[in-house]
């Protein structure tokens, strides 16, 4: 016998195999498409309709966007570069109304030799909320966030820069008395001082250590009225400033609702859902209408600042239903385990229960911030030029009469660009915060 | 052995008020209220001081006053011979129209979007990602100005359907006309007998939801199923069918008909309604349709698993196991979505559709100088919506929440 098999009478495989590839509708994109694409009858009729309805949009979109003109001084101007470009009669997107305007839409009618200040400004604001936001970077940056809100007004509206500083030395008057007060007497005559001193302050000192400051070294910038704010500008304005006041009002006012106090709970219960229950347009018409009716006879003040006010009111009953979610959610172990420690109601709130509730609430707060940025468009309707405004405006100049889809596609990006990001830092600091069950 | 003493008594002392605990919430509070009347009281002072010196006391009077202005959608009738307060109700019932109407449209377009956007298929799930994050993050106004935009630049003329070759068509075998005036559909005409056909129709409505009582009762008694989704089908149809033809066709349509330079007969919808309508449906509905994916998501694998190896069928473990457990997540939410549509309807001012902040709070406030009365009526009425929404729905909420033992 040989130690062969036999080649002619049977077949004994002595190598192996080499491994063969997997059938072609099982791997790569045959394989993708067919488990995300065609899985089923229903989604093969899903995917199909949707590629059609993409297809359409995008078919009828991509030549208007394509060709479009971007240099022109006016909307006939721009037909006649179409008819000379595509030829007689078709038409394409315009967007020389933005080259042409987008000084006014993102600086309103700021002045022109102006421009640089409300950039200036919000690089200000963004170096100084950066410590805030972002906890690797050195805490003494925080010293410049304290100066900051003097520096952002006096570029945005100019005038003297010693105005900002004299009534914010009245913070620091009232700091100083806490502190001397708080150390020699009790704490209460120290909040008491804090308090008092400083509107004493206002009320007699601040206005001579202005013209005094003024009248040694007067510096400063032009001063630009409110009414010239518009386009972006505005809506940042607007939007910056009440989300930086009703984050703190909205915390107080959710800890009112969540107090046992009979009265404080029922003055923010009514607050809040009164304020929440009629939309904001109203309360914009109030502001412009009614709110000098309540104030004493000849106080004027700025339209700006009512808004302002009104936004911050508004947007505060939102943010306080959002935290009070985040304070319920807490288990009540916690409030109970910041009691046993003995720490009184404010450092058990700091220390123990709002940042917890804070964090929890993250996604909601974000939201009403976003939704706060969108609702200041709204000021367009009490004569304010935000930018839906001033498409409008534009739209009325003789020279782009008929423009409407590239203004709203502008104006639309922008504030897409703003809100998005704002939802994925949301994301960011939720995904940071979580401490779950790992 | 000892005895318990108590601590000496003591008498009040003043600064109790500030250092024991147990006084110390009255004194906040009693500060607070103090705080809180004064400030009121500041207010209304002026509020009376300054209306004195205008001449303008507090009078709702305006409202029995002749309104003398046309409105251009009337669901209840009006002329302008009629009062200001006749005009608020028309602008009532326009704000009440878009806000029934978009949350209805709302409701749908979210739960799909929401329910797609989990969808395995890649595509759709990109295009419902697409749609929510871009409604989300454009303000609402901007919406409603380009969808109005849409509909007023973009749509034919009536002039185009006509002539000898039109450039524009009719949809649905000629029923609807979709032109730069508005969109014309059949209008529903009823002749004598449809009151009997309406109301065996809300009879037969009554009727499905009687059915479905009774077949649920039925199945926890017996355990026997029965096939609820034909019979409500039929009860639907069958009923109404047979009294239309009974009482003699009561109801007809008048289509739309292009007769001169613009559609005669049929209904015109401005184009002012259904601009805001869509705007405010797909903006909303943007936000349910987060508000479904997220309470879809919150319910456990485990709870679709077990349902399966229970040999529910995908259906029924929707309908049984899965959706019960994810409307308790959704409705809270879906609850404030309703109430931000309609609050975010007063927005029809973008496109001058004659809803309640329009008759009221801006035409009869222009006319009479009752900003005061006009702007606290308006914010009454958007209220008095609010809290019943809320409150109804909150009833509802409490209905369906988890009932723990």
């Amino acid at each position: 016998m040989t130690d062969t098999p036999d080649r002619e009478s049977s077949y004994v495989r002595t190598a192996m195999l080499p491994p063969q590839t997997a059938p072609s509708t099982q791997v790569g994109a045959i394989r993708w498409v067919r488990e995300n694409l065609f899985s089923s009858w229903l989604n093969a009729i899903l995917t199909i309709l949707s590629i059609y309805f993409v297809w359409t949009i995008v078919s009828s979109i991509y030549p208007w966007l394509a060709n479009s003109v971007w240099d022109a001084t006016s909307l006939t101007d721009c037909r006649a570069k179409m008819d000379e470009r595509l030829g007689e009669g078709v038409r394409s997107a315009c967007f020389a109304v933005i080259s042409d305007r987008w000084q006014q839409l993102v600086f309103g009618f700021y002045p022109q030799n102006g421009y640089w200040r409300p950039p200036t400004a919000l690089i200000v604001f963004l170096i100084a909320i950066a410590p805030v936001l972002f906890t690797q970077l050195p805490r003494k940056m925080l010293w410049f966030t304290m100066i900051a809100p003097i520096l952002i007004f006096t570029l945005l509206w100019g005038g003297s820069i010693w105005a900002p500083i004299s009534v914010a030395l009245g913070f620091v008057v009232g700091f100083i008395a806490y502190r001397v007060i708080g150390s020699r007497f009790s704490a209460l005559l120290a909040v008491l001082a804090a308090i008092i001193l400083p509107i004493l302050y206002w009320l007699t000192l601040s206005g001579t250590v202005n013209s005094a400051l003024s009248a040694i070294a007067p510096i400063g910038l032009p001063y630009v009225e409110s009414k010239d704010f518009g386009g972006f500008t505005l809506s940042i304005v607007i939007g910056l400033t009440s989300i930086m006041l009703s984050l703190p009002l909205g915390i107080l006012l959710a800890l009112g609702r969540q107090s046992n106090l009979f009265i404080i709970n029922k003055v923010s219960v009514v607050f809040i859902e009164v304020i929440r229950g009629v939309p904001l347009i109203v309360w914009l018409f109030t502001a412009q209408l009614l709110l000098n009716y309540f104030l004493p006879k000849g106080t004027n003040f700025d339209l700006m600042l009512r808004v302002i006010i009104m936004v911050t009111l508004f947007s505060s009953a939102y943010i306080a239903e959002v935290i009070r979610g985040g304070l319920a959610a807490l288990p009540k172990g916690q409030y109970e385990a910041a009691d046993a420690l003995g720490l009184d109601y404010w450092k058990s709130m700091r220390l123990i229960v709002l940042p917890q509730a804070l964090k929890i609430s993250i996604p909601g707060i974000v939201s009403s911030f976003i939704g706060l940025f969108k609702d200041t468009t709204l000021v367009a309707f009490i004569g304010m030029y935000d930018p839906i405004g001033l498409t409008g405006s534009i739209r009325a100049s003789t020279d782009w009469n008929g423009v409407y889809w590239e203004l709203y596609i502008f104006v639309g990006l922008i504030f897409f660009i703003f809100c998005f990001s704002m939802s994925r830092y949301s994301m960011y600091l939720e995904r940071k915060l979580h401490r779950g069950n790992r | 052995m000892t005895i318990a003493v108590d601590p000496p008594k003591r008498g009040f002392r003043l600064s109790q008020l500030i250092y024991d605990t147990r006084y110390r919430s009255i004194t906040i509070q009693v500060v607070a209220l103090f705080l809180i009347a004064a400030l009121l009281t500041f207010l209304i002072v002026n509020l009376v001081q300054n209306l004195h010196a205008l001449g303008k006391d507090i009078d709702f009077g305006f409202l029995s006053s002749r309104a003398g202005y046309d409105i251009n959608q009337m669901l209840i009738p009006y002329d302008n011979s009629m009062s200001h307060g006749r005009a608020a109700l028309v602008g009532i019932a326009n704000t009440m129209l878009i806000a029934v109407l978009g949350c209805i449209a709302a409701t749908i377009i979210g739960v799909l979007a929401g329910v797609l956007r989990l969808s395995k298929n890649w595509i759709v799930a990109r295009l419902m990602t697409v749609y929510v994050e871009g409604f989300r993050n454009v303000p609402l106004l901007l919406w409603i100005l380009l969808i109005y935009a849409l509909f007023t630049e973009s749509t034919p003329s009536p002039r185009d359907f006509g002539g000898d070759n039109p450039t524009a068509s009719m949809w649905l075998f000629d029923t609807i006309a979709v032109t730069n005036r508005g969109v014309y559909i059949p209008m529903p005409v009823w002749g004598p007998g449809s009151t009997g056909l309406v109301v065996i129709f809300l009879a037969s409505i009554v009727g499905i939801f009687a059915f479905r009582s009774f077949a649920r009762k039925r199945q926890a008694a017996t355990g026997q199923i029965l096939p609820v989704f034909w019979v409500s089908l039929g009860l639907f149809v069958i009923p109404s069918l047979i009294a239309y033809y009974a009482l003699g066709k009561p109801l007809s349509f008048s289509y739309p008909e292009l007769g001169g330079f613009n559609f005669q007969s049929g209904l015109q919808v401005r184009n002012s309604f259904t601009a805001l309508w869509v705007a405010l449906s797909l903006y909303t509905g943007a936000f349910i349709a987060e508000n479904v994916r997220a309470g879809i998501m919150a319910v456990n694998k485990g709870q679709s698993e077990a349902a399966f190896a229970l040999g529910l069928r995908p259906n029924r473990t929707m309908s049984l196991v899965i959706l019960p457990q994810a409307l308790r997540v959704i409705i809270p939410p879906l609850i404030s979505q309703y109430l931000n549509l309609t609050k975010n309807s007063s927005l029809a001012i973008a496109v001058g559709y004659m809803d309640v902040r329009a008759t009221l709070g801006g035409i009869t406030i222009n006319q009479t100088g009752r900003e005061l009365e006009g702007i606290l009526l308006l914010a009454a009425f958007y209220l008095t919506v609010s809290l019943t929404i809320s409150t109804v729905m909150n009833i509802y909420n409490r209905s369906i929440m988890l009932k723990e033992r």
